[in-house]
């Protein structure tokens, strides 16, 4: 047992830290190609887009959504908004109706079915050039659209471009950790779209070719993962997906941990069954680092975390069990008194390997930090984000493989309803 | 359509890499693990001179009088080097070769002080009471519970000597003993004052059959220049002073790696 204890440990972290090398070395091989544009900028070219933005009960909150939208600084006439109602229950199409008379925003009604009908209504409605979504609880900067445009008229390889999401005015510790995770995230997605890794093309603001649904398809439901599922039929078919860093959309985040664990039980559970669909691609040569790097590495973390938490439960357990035997014999005792030996300091091979992991994600949130423009390399979000993400992560985790091995789905339509609560 | 290269060279370039951070992690814990074994000899060796110490002393007490003679001053060195020991078990290995020999080593530390201060009570009627503890390192639920019992009862009575020793532990000095005491292989075992029990053995238990441990209580502690070690000061050749105070190994243990 201990045999295979250790050979699974050194083999997930010899893994792990193979994964943050190659993206180190990724970022120093390639940092003079991140493409960071001017405050104005001027397109040779300005194509038709339709951005859509699908709601169920947003009224609180799809305002400011749209309104960031009129603001893109972007021909209006180029730029088609649809704003479509999936069922809602609340005041969202009384919203709508006041933007109606917008010119170039439309509203639709339909029965409730999900983002993905939402995105697929609209991909009947339009012929323009570009298509993308934007979740209603996200707001884009002005530049984001243009300089998403920008990349696609430098490289038409590109089939879609996904931005940099930023946590909207962090309010909370939980938040504030999330921010740091967003950050990080930033960084990994860059170096997976250098390496043509990326397996995601996330809801807010991120773009498409249209051919990509005329060739392809429309969204499926896909587990209420359908930013996922797209981007994996589109790696399996060689599209490419690019990441434009400085295209910025900030996202309200969940504030409460049960509306955390909720949007990350639906983001795993999505991963996980997305990944049994698409099992084909894993290590086949010709799916590239999709299939060689980034689904291996999803996979590698997600069990990672849960072998460190269950070592941690152990000893939990363990010291428990322990002073359970102790009180049970001899009683409580307080004759305990602490004096500090550095012979009792960890020096298992372990504990340097974690250290060299932890150098290694510190390095990656800097390098977040520092392709957002935040001024000190690091924060206490950080902080926030290693002690909350290690005690919580497991859960939904664990949670997402239960309920994956019994094909019980997170609710998207659920979620948004606490979302709003 | 995108056609991705494949850069083996970057591939095998972060492979070495990450093999060299592998190794810098095997390497520092190798270093400092070695550094440990160090400190472990080092206590060893000056817990063995304050034994050879302590026996000379003896050897020159034997005609004078006992009654400045006390033994309760514990080693703290001993106690500290069996936590270590301990620990090192748990953490670089329970079947590492330093680590066996350094608890070999101990146990006959162990074993002479045991000897040593049998001697020094017997021959000056001391009230110590001698617990010899075979315990070990397999799963053994009672071996852990038997080793809270003598760490608390060390606690309410410092003159009770407990000395443990790995049952497994191959040295025959262990052999000789469980062997001229018949220890059962079945651990956790005891041998108090000379007689043998096996199995756990509860506080109250060891408290019922030994009454005359109430004699011996903390609050009965002599005051401390009544050590040997004063003694020595006091009455034999100040070329022994210098060495004195640290000679006095009335040592006890822990109970260590259950």
């Amino acid at each position: 047992m201990d045999y295979f204890y250790v050979i699974v440990f050194y083999s997930l972290a010899f893994c792990s830290v193979y994964v943050q090398v190659f993206f180190l070395v990724t970022f120093f091989e390639k940092r003079r190609s991140i493409v960071k544009h001017p405050d104005i900028l001027e397109l040779t070219r300005y194509p038709e887009i339709t951005i859509v933005i699908p709601c169920y009960n947003e009224e609180k909150t799809v305002s400011k959504t749209v309104e960031s939208l009129c603001n893109l600084d972007y021909p209006k006439d180029k730029l088609s908004i649809f704003l479509i109602d999936d069922g809602s229950t609340d005041g969202t199409w009384d919203i709508f109706k006041k933007f109606e008379n917008i010119p170039g925003i439309s509203i639709f009604k339909k029965e409730n079915g999900g983002k993905h009908t939402c995105l697929n209504l609209a991909l009947e409605k339009t012929n323009s050039e570009f298509f993308g979504c934007l979740d209603s609880d996200s707001l884009v900067h002005p530049q984001a659209l243009k300089r998403i445009v920008n990349m696609f008229n430098n490289d038409e390889n590109a089939m879609a471009i996904v931005p940099s999401i930023l946590v909207l005015n962090p309010k909370n510790i939980l938040q504030s950790a999330q921010k740091a995770e967003y950050e990080m995230a930033i960084y990994i997605k860059k170096m997976l779209g250098f390496m043509g890794g990326i397996h995601v093309t996330p809801g807010p603001l991120s773009i498409f070719r249209k051919k990509v649904f005329d060739d392809l398809g429309p969204y499926r439901k896909a587990h209420n993962t359908e930013d996922q599922e797209i981007a994996l039929r589109m790696q399996e078919h060689g599209y490419k997906i690019d990441h434009c860093p400085d295209s910025y959309v900030y996202t309200i985040t969940p504030d409460s941990f049960i509306k955390l664990y909720k949007q990350r039980l639906r983001w795993v559970y999505g991963f996980i069954k997305n990944m049994i669909d698409y099992r084909r691609l894993i290590f086949r040569k010709k799916y590239g680092t999709v299939a060689f790097f980034t689904i291996p590495s999803g996979l590698i973390s997600i069990i990672s975390v849960l072998f460190i938490f269950s070592t941690l439960l152990y000893n939990v357990y363990q010291f428990i069990y322990n002073k359970i035997i102790q009180v049970g014999v001899v009683g409580f005792s307080n004759s305990y008194s602490f004096k500090f030996d550095w012979f009792f300091f960890d020096t298992k091979t372990i504990f340097f390997f974690s250290i060299i992991l932890y150098v290694l994600l510190l390095s990656a949130m800097i390098i977040g930090r520092k392709m957002v423009n935040e001024k000190r390399a690091l924060s206490i979000n950080v902080l926030y984000f290693i002690v909350i993400y290690s005690i919580i992560a497991p859960f939904w985790l664990f949670r997402a493989i239960f309920n994956s091995i019994i094909s019980k789905e997170s609710s998207w339509t659920l979620e948004r309803l606490s979302l709003k609560k | 359509m995108q056609t991705t290269k494949t850069n083996y060279a970057k591939i095998f370039f972060v492979l070495l890499i990450t093999i060299s951070l592998f190794s810098v992690a095997v390497w520092s814990s190798y270093y400092f693990n070695t550094k440990k074994m160090d400190q472990l000899k080092a206590i060893e060796d000056k817990i063995s001179l304050d034994l050879l110490s302590s026996e000379t002393q003896f050897s020159l007490l034997q005609e004078l009088s006992c009654k400045d003679i006390s033994t309760t001053i514990l080693s703290s060195e001993l106690n500290s080097l069996a936590d270590k020991i301990s620990y090192s078990e748990n953490n670089i290995g329970i079947n590492n070769a330093s680590v066996i020999n350094l608890k070999k080593s101990y146990s006959l530390l162990e074993i002479k002080d045991f000897l040593l201060m049998k001697k020094v009570t017997e021959r000056c009627g001391q009230k110590s009471i001698f617990v010899l503890y075979f315990y070990n390192n397999d799963v053994c639920d009672d071996c852990v519970k038997q080793g809270y019992v003598l760490t608390s009862l060390r606690e309410k009575y410092p003159n009770l000597r407990v000395y443990s020793f790995d049952y497994n532990l191959d040295l025959s000095a262990i052999k000789t003993m469980i062997s001229i005491y018949k220890v059962p292989s079945q651990v956790p075992a005891l041998v108090i004052n000379g007689k043998v029990y096996s199995g756990f053995q509860s506080v109250e238990d060891i408290e019922k059959t030994f009454p005359q441990l109430q004699s011996i209580k903390k609050n009965d502690l002599p005051k401390k220049d009544d050590s040997i070690s004063s003694f020595v000061k006091k009455v034999v050749s100040p070329d022994l002073k210098t060495k004195s105070e640290s000679s006095v190994s009335g040592s006890n243990t822990t109970t260590p790696a259950n």
